[in-house]
C-alpha cells in the first residue's frame, strides 16, 4: 500500500508558515515586554503564556468562537476571499501560531534582557536610533537563544493536534495533518502508515531539539 | 564646557538602599576628575550628562545647548547629546570586528569622511593591524584603546570616562594616561573621568570634584589639594594625610610661628588664622613629609615602631595613633639598625603641618 505524504508536506507546510509568523509577532511582542512599560503590560505578558497552559481544544474552541464563521472576523474574511477561514489548511497556521507564539516571546524576551545593558547603552551614546539598535546590536548578540526558540517553535507547530482538528478540521488531502493522519491511522487499524509517520517526526524533531541544545549551549563570547 | 545642577533620588528598595544625588557642577576643557568612594554618585552623575539616567530635577548644558531641563521638559536623547562614553567593561560590540565597531560609531558622518576618519582612529590608537579582530581576540589595552577611538570617531564636544584604569595592570595604565593626556591636550572639550584612584586623579586631574555620599563636597586642582585638603572629610576621602588634633600654647605672629602641643609633645608649628591661645585645631602632614630620626631634638615626637611596610619607593613605618612616615629606601637602610638600639623619633617639619579649618574654642 502507497503511503501519503500529503499530511507531511502539508504539516511541514504549515508549521514553517506558523514559525515565521511567530517570529514577527514574538519578536516584536518579546521587545515589547523587554524595553517598554505600558498599560496593561502584565496582561499582555499573561495572553501571551496562556496558550501554553490552556488544554489545546480549549484553544481551539476560543478561536472557532473567534475566527468561526458566525465571528465578524470569519465573517470579513469569507466577504473578501469568497470562502470560509475555518476547516482551510490557513486555519491551521493560525493554530500552530498561537501554539508556537508563547514559546518564542518567553525565550526571545529573555535573550533581549540577558543583552548587556552597557551594549545598547553604547549604542545609543553612539548615536544609533532604537531601528538600528534593535537590528544591529540586540537582535545579533540574542540571535543564538532566538534561533534556537524558534527551531523548537517549529517543532511544536509541527505536532499540534487538539487546536488544529478543532478549527482545521480533519479533512485527508486538504486539512489532514500528520499528527491527525497518525491518529486516523492508529484508529483505523494502518500500522504501517502510522509508524513510517511516527518515524519520520521524530527524526525531523530529534534533528531540531539537537540544534536548539546545541545552540542554547554555545553562548556568546 | 559643561555645567549643570542635578538632583536624583532613589527610593530604598527591598534589597537596597535608598540613594540622593544633589550636585551642581562644571567642568572645563581638559581634565576633570570625579573622585570619591564606590557608590558616592560618580557614574550616575555621568549617565545623567549622557541622557540614561533622568535627573528628577535640574539642568545640564553642554556649550550653549541644553541637554536637560526639568522645568521646560527638555530631555535629549543619549545619541543626541554628542557625548562619547567609555565604559568601565569597555562595551566593544563582540559580534562585531574592531573595525565594525568604528563604523557603527561613523555612521552620521559622510561615506568618504567615513572611511578617512576611521583609518585615521585605528592609526592614532595603534590598532590598524587589529581591525579585523573581534574584541574577544583583543588584549585589555587594545581593548581600552579601542572603546576610547570609538567614542571619539563621532567628534563628540565631551568625553565620559567611567573608570578606564580599572583592570589594567601598571604599564597598561601609563599608556592609558599617556592617552588621555593627549587627548587632552589635542582636543579642547570636557574630560570628565571618574576613579576612585588617587593615583589616577592626581596624574591626569586638572580639577578635581570630590564626591561624597551623593554630594561634591569638594573642587580644587591636584595641587590644591595635596597642598591643602581643605577639609578633614576631604582629607580622609583622599587618603594619605595624617590629621592632628593640636592645642594652641602660644602664637608669634612677629615671626609667623605657633607653639602646640601635638601628640603630648611640644611643636612649632606655622602661624595659624584667626586662634588664639588655649584653641584646640586640627592640622594634617602628608606621611613623606615627615623625617624619620634617631636621636631627640627639636619638633622631634618619641615614636613607637609598631609596622614597617615595605612599598615599591619606599619604606612606610608605622607609629600608631596614625602617625606614618614614608621613608627613601636607602635612608631606611641607613637609619634601620641605629634605630633599633636608640629608639625613633618623628620629626615635624614646621611647615608641613598644615591647618585644616577654624579653630574650636
Amino acid at each position: 500500500m502507497a503511503i501519503d505524504w500529503f499530511p507531511l508536506r502539508l504539516s511541514l507546510e504549515v508549521a514553517a508558515l506558523a514559525t515565521l509568523i511567530s517570529l514577527i509577532f514574538g519578536i516584536w511582542l518579546a521587545w515589547l515586554l523587554a524595553n517598554k512599560q505600558f498599560l496593561g503590560k502584565d496582561l499582555v505578558d499573561a495572553l501571551t503564556t496562556l496558550p501554553l497552559a490552556l488544554p489545546p481544544t480549549v484553544l481551539g474552541y476560543y478561536l472557532l468562537v473567534v475566527i468561526g464563521r458566525a465571528s465578524w472576523i470569519g465573517h470579513a474574511w469569507e466577504k473578501i476571499t469568497g470562502s470560509p477561514l475555518v476547516f482551510t489548511w490557513r486555519a491551521a497556521v493560525i493554530a500552530s501560531t498561537l501554539h508556537a507564539i508563547p514559546l518564542l516571546v518567553k525565550s526571545s524576551r529573555a535573550a533581549l534582557e540577558n543583552v548587556d545593558r552597557a551594549y545598547e547603552r553604547a549604542a545609543r551614546s553612539l548615536g544609533a536610533s532604537e531601528w538600528r539598535l534593535f537590528w544591529r546590536v540586540s537582535i545579533p548578540l540574542a540571535r543564538r537563544p532566538i534561533t534556537a526558540a524558534t527551531a523548537l517553535a517549529f517543532a511544536r507547530s509541527l505536532g499540534d493536534f487538539g487546536a488544529t482538528l478543532m478549527i482545521a478540521g480533519d479533512i485527508p488531502g486538504r486539512t489532514q495533518t500528520a499528527a491527525i493522519a497518525i491518529y486516523d491511522a492508529v484508529e483505523s487499524g494502518n500500522t504501517l502508515v502510522a509508524r513510517t509517520l511516527v518515524i519520520v517526526i521524530s527524526i525531523v524533531t530529534a534533528a531540531i531539539v539537537y540544534v536548539a541544545n546545541r545552540l542554547e549551549q554555545r553562548r556568546h563570547v | 564646557m559643561i555645567r549643570g545642577n542635578i538632583v536624583k533620588r532613589f527610593r530604598p528598595g527591598p534589597e537596597s538602599a535608598g540613594f540622593h544625588l544633589d550636585i551642581e557642577f562644571e567642568a572645563a576643557p581638559g581634565v576633570t576628575v570625579l573622585y570619591g568612594p564606590s557608590g558616592s554618585g560618580k557614574t550616575l552623575t555621568l549617565d545623567c550628562i549622557a541622557g540614561f539616567v533622568s535627573p528628577d530635577s535640574g539642568r545640564i548644558m553642554l556649550d550653549n545647548r541644553i541637554l536637560f531641563d526639568a522645568e521646560s521638559g527638555v530631555n535629549l536623547r543619549p545619541r543626541q547629546r554628542s557625548c562619547g562614553y567609555v565604559f568601565q567593561n569597555y562595551a566593544l560590540f563582540p559580534h562585531m570586528t574592531l573595525r565594525e565597531n568604528l563604523a557603527f560609531a561613523a555612521h552620521s558622518l559622510p561615506r568618504l569622511e567615513r572611511h578617512r576618519r576611521i583609518a585615521e582612529q585605528l592609526e592614532r590608537f595603534k590598532l590598524t593591524s587589529m581591525a579585523g579582530r573581534y574584541p574577544h581576540e583583543l588584549s585589555g589595552g587594545q581593548k581600552q584603546r579601542g572603546s576610547i577611538a570609538r567614542a571619539l570617531i563621532a567628534n563628540p564636544r565631551a568625553v565620559l570616562l567611567d573608570e578606564p584604569g580599572r583592570g589594567l595592570d601598571a604599564a597598561l595604565r601609563i599608556d592609558l594616561y599617556t592617552l588621555i593626556e593627549e587627548l587632552r591636550d589635542g582636543l579642547r572639550i570636557p574630560v570628565l573621568l571618574v576613579t576612585h584612584d588617587l593615583e589616577e586623579c592626581f596624574a591626569l586631574a586638572e580639577s578635581v570634584m570630590i564626591y561624597d555620599a551623593g554630594r561634591i563636597v569638594h573642587r580644587a586642582t591636584p595641587a590644591e589639594l595635596l597642598g591643602n585638603p581643605g577639609t578633614a572629610e576631604v582629607a580622609r576621602l583622599l587618603g594619605g594625610f595624617t590629621l592632628y588634633d593640636a592645642e594652641v600654647i602660644a602664637l608669634d605672629p612677629g615671626r609667623q610661628t605657633s607653639r602646640l602641643r601635638l601628640l603630648g609633645a611640644d611643636i612649632r608649628g606655622p602661624h595659624l588664622r584667626g586662634c588664639f591661645r588655649g584653641d584646640r585645631v586640627t592640622l594634617c602632614t602628608r606621611p613623606e613629609e615627615l623625617l624619620l630620626r634617631t636621636q631627640a631634638g627639636e619638633n622631634r615626637i618619641r615614636g613607637d615602631l609598631r609596622r614597617v611596610i615595605d612599598r615599591s619607593q619606599s619604606i612606610r613605618a608605622d607609629f600608631g595613633d596614625g602617625l606614618i612616615v614614608d621613608v627613601p629606601r636607602e635612608m631606611w637602610r641607613s637609619l634601620e639598625e641605629t634605630g633599633k638600639q636608640t629608639g625613633w623619633w618623628i620629626e615635624i617639619p614646621p611647615g608641613s603641618l598644615r591647618q585644616i579649618g577654624g579653630p574650636r574654642t
